[in-house]
């Protein structure tokens, strides 16, 4: 449960941010979660709500967008989604190497007010 | 949810090592503009823009709003730091291995009977992580290497700058091989790169076959995945073919060990590797890929 940690890290990086673009109050912060980062975004939410009461987040919305696994093909030359998250190609069963996303974990844009 | 965990307070983290902080010389600021680069290792390291741009947000109430496009790497902290340690470990031409599993799958066990085995053939430290005593630091001292205990007191998982700490109080000289035993738990620590070459991950024949369809981000960051226990297959009811196929579904590319560090079986192909991986290591040049 490394959730509470991470969402800690974001926090810090989107109050920074909202400091340096002068905004008193944060009202929503989104972020990008690969299928394969680790991280349980239903445990981000808690810990979201758990952390923001008293800072300039309080209230916020926390949006997260879940990324999909998307693999390359080498040998049929296509990229495939991966829903079960094996990392052979559903047409020809080779194995990829080659994750082309699926492991983010990006605090990727936030509302704040207009200053 | 374990609010236990403690990971919300990782500026001051309850580590017990040495107390000073990580001055980080050699930190730089990575300004790459609208790209993203990918490691072998660890996270995708999407790079921030220099300058986050704005604009008025859209929609009902909105005026007063505006949108920051960030695109920040949450991690950005403890990936650059994890790249600090490759490169520290590179220029020494040191190989060093992430080893990770649920508690109990016998990292330690293999780890000590790994360090006898290698002997003088490779000169192994070991680092090894838990949450509390240092019962595998003395387990793992009985074969003769020197060991760094980290206890991450109520955190889950290893950081690069708690592996960048304990290295400081390690005698590298003729060092070949560096080992991190992480803490047992097969989900937190996939999402931290420590700087690791080669991560390992134990899979025990008492864990069952579909581990790796149950923690996919673990198995598919494995360049080695290792399964453990193999005296213990028949009593345990061990589908090796179920198992293989559920790795191989997960990690394509790993390289699939199978062993027993009680009976000895399959250990001197494991070592092998390891002899081989340090060969590429050491003949590596330190500022190529």
């Amino acid at each position: 449960m490394h959730e509470f940690s991470i969402m800690q890290s974001a926090l810090n990086q989107a109050m920074r941010e909202a400091r340096l673009a002068g905004a008193a109050r944060v009202h929503q912060i989104r972020l990008r979660i690969g299928v394969l980062s680790g991280v349980v975004p239903d445990a981000l939410q808690f810990a979201f709500e758990a952390l923001t009461p008293g800072t300039s987040a309080e209230g916020a919305v926390l949006a997260i967008e879940e990324v999909p696994a998307r693999f390359w093909c080498a040998a049929c030359r296509k990229e495939f989604v991966s829903a079960n998250l094996y990392a052979e190609c559903p047409d020809c069963g080779a194995p990829s190497g080659e994750l082309r996303a699926g492991r983010e974990m990006e605090l990727s844009s936030m509302e704040v007010d207009h200053v | 949810m374990c609010e236990d965990c403690g990971c919300g307070l990782s500026a001051g983290i309850p580590v017990t090592l040495s107390a000073h902080s990580h001055s980080a010389p050699g930190e730089h600021e990575h300004g790459h503009r609208g790209h993203e680069h990918g490691h072998e290792h660890g996270h995708d390291h999407s790079h921030t823009h220099d300058h986050p741009h704005s604009h008025p947000s859209s929609g009902p109430g909105s005026e007063e709003r505006q949108t920051l496009e960030l695109r920040h790497a949450i991690l950005e902290k403890n990936d650059l730091l994890a790249e600090r340690n490759r490169g520290f470990f590179r220029a020494r031409g040191l190989l060093v291995i992430n080893v990770l599993s649920s508690p109990g799958s016998g990292k330690t066990t293999l780890i000590g009977e790994t360090i006898r085995r290698l002997g003088k053939r490779l000169k192994t430290a070991v680092i090894v992580g838990d949450l509390a005593t240092d019962n595998d630091a003395r387990r793992l001292r009985e074969s003769g290497a020197p060991v760094i205990q980290i206890t991450t007191g109520t955190i889950c998982h290893l950081e690069a700058d708690m592996v960048a700490r304990a290295v400081k109080q390690l005698d590298l000289t003729g060092l070949g091989l560096l080992v991190i035993e992480n803490v047992g738990n097969l989900v937190c620590p996939a999402s931290f790169d420590l700087g690791e070459d080669l991560r390992v991950v134990l899979l025990s024949v008492t864990d069952g076959e579909d581990k790796p369809l149950k923690y996919p981000p673990m198995f598919h960051l494995a360049n080695a995945v290792v399964i453990s226990k193999l005296d213990l297959a028949g009593p345990c009811d061990f589908h090796r073919a179920a198992a293989t196929a559920n790795i191989r579904h997960i990690a394509p590319r790993a390289r699939l060990f199978e062993l027993s560090s009680k009976t000895g079986a399959g250990l001197d192909d494991w070592c092998d590797y390891l002899v081989k991986e340090h060969e590429a290591v050491k003949h590596r040049d330190p500022l190529g890929a």
